[in-house]
């Protein structure tokens, strides 16, 4: 049985509000709002960074300069000004954290209502949580234990001071800066995000956990993570959002780099939860990821991600399987409510020989939300004897609601067994009769059909993870059904 | 334990219900029989608050309380079962977890605590040793790739775990083989006290001869036309339903 009482869920269906909808009262230290090769000279310095590093972003920015934003035909958004975005935003920290103890008692409140209360973390769940808050990282825990075995877990910062040869060496590796618009922009302006490498042969013994959160109002986030797995080694590595509620829309242009040596396996799991804008489809927030990783030799990269959140989202997290019996896994689910907008997706690219992928994708869409599948899978010349299974299904909860799947097949050697399979359906009248007939609410009927849908995404999720993304899935589904 | 009065029931428009009585008591069991078609799902339907039924006229005493005032969920939550003709399937969320959130509404709307993981699973292995129940099916998704007659039989394992004060039998009888037949019949005769009442809606006497029934009614075009016991059922075997289509039109 679950270890997730239903109890707790009833608590948050009473919750209407935003339940993360919250301002913590930082003071913050802020560059001047616009962008310029002066702003990125100032983030630099500000960041004490080598000289390589500004160079790398000068010259990500002269790219991005030249490109233009793309287009999407489902996905529909104002823009964001570029130049009336801040792109630095530290929480005034004269001393890191010693200990638990010195944490700002506003800081621990704030993780308190994510419900990410550190001690209990730490005693309970061994995860080691590295907490982004407006770029800064701020607390890191568990980093004796990893250092026995070798594990750098840092933030981005710091591994750059730290590590810089790691950092030089892999960073763009996977996402050069000229691979897309956003790439690009993060390349030159990102502040911090995480670094996390496990040597050989080390299996990772705890989930590796950050929790990011946008806070100063108007502030874009631009994290950077990379994820290096040297040879045979193991990480699950866990990445969570929640933001507080704001007016104006914000932009969130992340980077995710992975990279799974031989015989290195490689969980990434992500549950969004952005604020995604009001009933009317007001402020929320702009989330364009690129989020990849590079297999070689018999390693395998899972993402698994679960999407409430953001009122625009474009996100495919991707695997290129380059070595001989790699393995790429993608599971999705994805929920638009109101006047969300979501275009996600994969691309899995197989280069090596006896590559497998497989794509599970669950869409659900809600309200008057758009919900766009993309997904990309390439079986290139080389690749013999490749192998891909998808499968797309779409849940839509209204009849204003809209599901979209685009599957793109390439294939250029005829070794090749592809296999896709979509469904597409609404949510049963009769399947809410016979759970309300057995004495349960309607919400809690909606919550039951939902997480049953999505089962075989939610089971890739440890624990302590899928009781989160199934709550979410209740509170961003509730009242839903029309 | 339910007291149906001149009930009229209508559908897209449709009057399908047309002033029906029927009157249960504690420690009864009641068989309806009637023709396709003759409205005998419909009943169970508005019985269990179907929203696509509209009740037009009547009046539906369950217990003290007005059933017609009640949402579907505290019907249920009031002790009304209702073992569907079709039961649904719900992928991917197992019976247990099905079962256990039903349980744990049903026990918060009487104000009574949550039902402990331990004691949850002894009654699970309890309930579902009436219906000879395959445990493994206790843990699969709801319905989900059961067959007919295991279908019927999670509805009366359902109905076991939910312990309700009034059941209705959708023609659960149908589809069943002889064995399958016996063991459902086995599990209505269980869970029988002098405090719950049974409603079995049928299509064949067959299932009497292991449901004993108290009263035999026909529901024919909306209406109980006709009420006895069990010999009825044994009647109606033989003769069919056209003399009673006849003594009704003439
Ligand atoms: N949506 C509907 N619109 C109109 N008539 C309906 C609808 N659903 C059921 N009916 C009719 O209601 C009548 C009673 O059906 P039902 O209660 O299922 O009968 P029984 O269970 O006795 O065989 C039938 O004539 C059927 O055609
Ligand atoms: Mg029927």
């Amino acid at each position: 049985m679950a270890g997730y009482t239903e109890n707790e869920l009833a608590k948050d269906l009473e919750n209407q509000e935003y339940k993360f909808g919250f301002v913590t009262d930082i003071e913050a230290d802020t560059v001047p709002i616009g962008l310029n090769e002066g702003i990125i000279r100032l983030i630099s310095t500000k960041k004490n960074e080598p000289d390589w590093l500004l160079e790398y972003r000068l010259k990500a920015f002269a790219i991005w300069k030249e490109m233009t934003e793309p287009e999407w035909a489902h996905v529909h958004y104002q823009k964001p000004d570029f130049q009336a975005i801040a792109y630095y935003s530290a929480p005034k920290q004269t001393k890191k954290y010693e200990s638990w103890d010195d944490v700002d008692p506003e800081m621990k409140e704030t993780m308190k209502k994510l419900g990410i209360s550190m001690e209990e973390q730490q005693r309970l769940t061994g995860v080691a949580v590295d907490f982004v808050m407006d770029s800064v990282s701020v607390a890191t825990s568990f980093k004796e234990k990893l250092g026995e075995l070798g594990v750098i877990f840092c933030s981005f910062s710091d591994a750059v001071q730290n590590h810089p040869d790691l950092v030089k060496k892999y960073m763009g590796s996977v996402v050069p800066m000229t691979d897309n618009f956003y790439a690009a922009l993060n390349a030159a302006v990102f502040t911090d995000g995480s670094f996390c490498y496990i040597p050989k042969g080390v299996r990772c013994p705890m989930e590796l956990s950050t929790y990011f959160r946008i806070n100063a109002g108007g502030t874009g986030q631009f994290e950077r993570t990379l994820v290096v797995a040297d040879e045979g080694s193991y990480v699950s590595y866990l990445e969570g959002c929640t933001a507080p509620q704001r007016d104006e829309n914000q932009l969130h242009a992340a980077v995710v780099e992975l990279i799974a040596m031989d015989h290195a396996e490689i969980k990434y799991s992500t549950v969004q939860n952005w604020y995604p804008g009001d009933k009317e489809g007001k402020g929320g927030i702009f989330n364009f990821v690129t989020k990849r990783g590079m297999c070689e030799s018999h390693a395998k990269i899972s993402w698994t991600q679960v999407e409430t959140g953001s009122a625009v989202t474009w996100k495919y997290p991707s695997c290129i399987l380059k070595g001989d019996y790699s393995i790429g896994e993608f599971y999705s689910v994805a929920v638009t409510n109101n006047y969300q907008q979501a275009d996600t997706g994969t691309k899995m690219i197989h280069l090596g020989k006896h590559t497998k992928s497989t794509i599970i994708s669950k869409g659900i869409s809600a309200g008057k939300s758009q919900n766009s599948y993309r997904g990309l899978v390439q079986i290139n010349k080389a690749a013999h004897h490749a192998r891909n299974f998808s499968q797309c299904d779409s849940l839509l909860m209204t009849d204003e609601c809209g599901a979209h799947t685009f599957p793109y097949i390439e294939c250029k050697n005829p070794t090749a067994k592809i296999e896709h399979e979509a469904t597409t359906s609404k949510i049963g009248e009769d399947q809410l009769f016979y759970c309300m007939q057995r004495g349960i609410s309607e919400e809690k009927a909606i919550s039951l059909i939902v997480n049953g849908y999505c089962k075989e995404v939610l089971n890739q999720l440890p624990m302590e993870f899928a009781v989160e993304a199934q709550k979410l899935l209740a509170i961003s589904l509730e009242g839903s059904v029309g | 334990m339910i007291k149906i009065e001149n009930l009229h029931a209508s559908i897209d428009g449709k009057e399908i219900l047309k002033g029906l009585n029927l009157e249960v008591k504690a420690g009864e069991i009641h068989a309806i029989m009637g023709p396709n078609g003759a409205g005998k799902s419909t009943l169970a339907s508005v019985l269990a608050g179907r929203e696509d039924y509209e009740v037009t006229a009547g009046s539906i005493d369950f217990d003290g309380t007005d059933l017609l005032e009640l949402s579907t969920e505290d019907r249920a939550r009031e002790g009304l079962f209702l073992a569907f003709q079709y039961p649904v399937e719900i992928p991917g969320v197992s019976n247990i977890n099905f079962l256990r959130t039903a349980l744990n509404e049903i026990r918060e709307y009487k104000g009574q605590a949550q039902i402990s993981a331990k004691e949850f699973m002894a009654m699970v292995r309890e309930k579902s040793a009436i219906v000879e129940l395959d445990s493994k099916l206790a843990s699969r998704a709801v319905n989900e790739g059961f067959s007919g007659g295991e279908k019927k039989r999670n509805e009366i394992f359902q109905m076991a775990m939910l312990e309700p004060k009034l059941a209705v039998l959708d023609e659960t009888d149908s589809g069943l083989d002889i064995d399958a037949l016996r063991i459902v019949a086995n599990g209505v005769n269980t869970l029988k006290s002098d405090q719950n009442a049974t409603i079995v809606i049928t299509h064949y006497q067959r299932l009497l001869d292991y449901i004993i029934p108290d009263f035999v009614h026909v529901l024919y075009d909306g209406r109980i036309v006709m009420t006895g016991t069990k010999e009825l059922a044994l009647e109606l075997e033989e003769k069919g339903y056209d003399w009673i289509k006849e003594s009704i039109d003439a």
